[in-house]
């Protein structure tokens, strides 16, 4: 995959919002930026969508819903009635009280773990996989942007992302 | 200029407070003329007869209620019907009164959580809480009031201040200890003057502030708030055994003090919601942006969500164990007031749930406002149902004495709260956080 990209390193993270800005008002494209955490807002200045995870998790935690009414009223209804306590397992709605912590406690477990495995799977992230990020500072007090340089002038780039306070500009050319 | 500007608003506000104290004039003729229960005990008699044939049906629920009438037939029969509907104008009053009361006195705890926690992002709020705090001297003093005239046996909310009652109830015997009027009017007396001490304290402190050059009246708030919580956990506990639990003496239940208290901080959270999106839309909260609404609501959908649990596992316990003592309770409540006590489940979680789950629509007035309103209305179900079976029993309506005390009632509210907002700037100006407060941003 032959591409162009300018890594530049940031320090602060106020600065790295406000390069974010410069860079996106200036028209070029910014691939990816790595940060040691996550930086408030960072998410709008580079214009991403807004996560559709919580729709996800909505629908998940109907799932876990689903599951436990059914779950329920097979074991302690179809399939093998007790009397517990004086109340006679005939009828779902008349034990339903009993059921509503199993119920509430599914719907959040399926909402939480499916969400977390779907929050993997979109990010690309599975066990024993190499880490993507290009500068380990990164993972310390650095932040780094990726611009994409393929159809621009790299040194009026570096030049432009200099002045928007860049500590550290490299250009990576995988041929 | 603004306080000149807010006037109008309360002038705007007061017109409405005039027509409801048109409205009480009616209500309280209603509870004033005795004569007027007379001529309903006729009426009862003629509903009694069909309750005679369930008579023994009844049983269960008037023991429940305490009032030791196993044998209720005849005319004993009559009499407690007519005790009851002549509890029900005090028993409406008594539940709006407790209402709005409720209402500032969270608020009040809400106000000292955000000071004690020193929250960034609510200090332009604090003016309007502040307002809503000041409904809560009258609110306490009415209520007040009013367990004084039931001490009084002046009405008969607290059957077991009746000592006749007490004198064929063992179980009352036990407890008379605790639930006797000096003492129960002493406790009264010690939160409403605890209460109103640490209001006062705060509000003048909040004032001070402005004008202060340094932040030693910020620090002594802080301490103050971190006190008032702390009395505010026991007193509010004890408080809602005393004037609402007792009113079933023989039922007991030992979340109850929270169970009330979600419904308190999830009614205040509201009325401060309204408050500020009522201010804001007439000019004059220009600080509060929608990220400010944002976490009011996300305050509503919380303790909302919190009540629900509450209410949940005080039902499933004592619906799983059915011992007979507890389960009266939830029995009157099902079968009598089937609607008033499911309805209120669905106005107060399943819609708000549904309403204000969504992130964009907490920022949308339309939905907070409409949240806003079933919740309110939900809560006022939910006082009804905790107050009126033991007062009240099958007799209950949400007619003219409701409605009106609810609407006398949230006409003085309207009024003290809009009269008290004129008094200082809306900005806490010196502040320590009101810089972040103003960006407030999420």
């Amino acid at each position: 995959m032959a591409s162009k990209v300018i890594h530049a390193i940031y320090t602060d993270d106020d600065l790295l919002l406000q390069a974010v800005k410069q860079v996106r008002d200036a028209r070029y494209h910014i691939a990816e930026v790595y940060t040691p955490f996550p930086v408030h807002g960072l998410d709008k200045a580079m214009g991403l969508a807004p996560t559709r995870l919580a729709i996800a998790s909505f629908l998940y935690g109907l799932v876990g819903m689903t599951v436990a009414i059914t779950m329920m009223n097979f074991i302690m209804i179809e399939d093998w009635p007790q009397d517990i306590g004086g109340k006679p397992s005939f009828s779902f709605l008349q034990n339903l009280p009993a059921f509503v912590p199993i119920i509430f406690e599914l719907t959040v477990f399926f909402a939480a773990h499916l969400m977390v495995i779907t929050f993997y799977m979109r990010s690309r992230i599975w066990p024993f996989k190499t880490a993507e990020n290009p500068d380990v500072r990164t993972t310390d007090d650095h932040f780094l942007m990726e611009i994409d340089a393929e159809n621009h002038d790299v040194d009026g780039l570096s030049k432009f992302l200099y002045d928007t306070g860049a500590l550290e500009i490299k250009l990576i050319d995988n041929k | 200029m603004i306080v000149g500007a807010i006037g109008l608003v309360y002038g705007f506000i007061a017109a409405p407070s005039t027509i409801e104290d048109v409205k009480e004039m009616m209500a309280s003729k209603g509870h004033h003329e005795s004569a007027e229960a007379e001529v309903v005990e006729q009426d009862s008699h003629a509903m009694a007869s069909e309750h005679a044939q369930e008579g023994h049906a009844m049983v269960g629920q008037h023991e429940a209620e305490g009032h030791g009438e196993a044998e209720a037939h005849g005319d004993e029969h009559y009499e407690h019907v007519l005790h009851q509907l002549q509890n029900k104008p005090w028993a409406a009053l008594y539940v709006a009164a407790f209402f709005f009361f409720m209402i500032s006195l969270a608020t009040l705890a809400f106000y000292a959580i955000q000071y004690a926690a020193q929250a960034g992002w609510s200090p332009v709020l604090f003016r309007v809480m502040e307002g809503i705090t000041a409904y809560l001297l009258p609110g306490s003093l009415i209520v007040f009031a009013i367990l004084l005239l039931s001490g009084l046996h002046l009405n008969h909310l607290f059957v077991w201040m009746d000592p006749e009652v007490v004198a064929k109830d063992e179980l009352i015997q036990h407890k008379s200890s605790f639930l006797n009027v000096p003492f129960f009017l002493l406790r009264a007396a010690i939160y409403i003057i605890g209460w109103n001490i640490f209001r006062y304290l705060l509000r003048r402190n909040s004032l001070r502030i402005d004008e202060a050059t340094d932040g030693r009246y910020f620090k002594q708030s802080f301490k103050l708030a971190a006190g008032f919580l702390v009395f505010f956990l026991v007193s509010e506990s004890m408080m809602s055994w005393d004037w609402i639990m007792s009113v079933d003496p023989h039922w007991f239940s030992t979340l109850f003090g929270w169970y009330v208290f979600a419904s308190m901080i999830v009614s205040a959270v509201t009325v401060i919601a309204l408050i500020s999106m009522y201010l804001k839309s007439r000019g004059y909260l220009e600080y509060v942006n929608d990220s400010h609404i944002h976490d009011l609501a996300k305050f509503m959908f919380g303790f909302s969500i919190f009540w629900t649990y509450l209410w949940f596992s005080q039902f499933m316990l004592i619906w799983y164990s059915n011992i007979p003592e507890e389960v009266t309770y939830f029995i009157t409540r099902i079968e009598d007031y089937n609607i008033a006590f499911f309805g209120m489940v669905v106005m107060n979680f399943v819609f708000p749930v549904l309403i204000l789950m969504n992130s964009d629509y907490k920022r949308i007035n339309l939905f907070v406002i409409m949240g806003g309103i079933i919740i309110l209305l939900g809560h006022y179900l939910d006082i009804f149902v905790m107050i009126m079976p033991a007062t009240v029993g099958k007799e209950w309506f949400i007619g003219i004495p409701e409605i009106s005390a609810l609407l006398f009632f949230g006409g003085l509210f309207v009024f003290v709260v809009f009269n008290a907002l004129t008094k200082a700037p809306l900005l806490p100006k010196r502040n320590p956080f009101i810089k972040e407060s103003q960006h407030f941003h999420y």
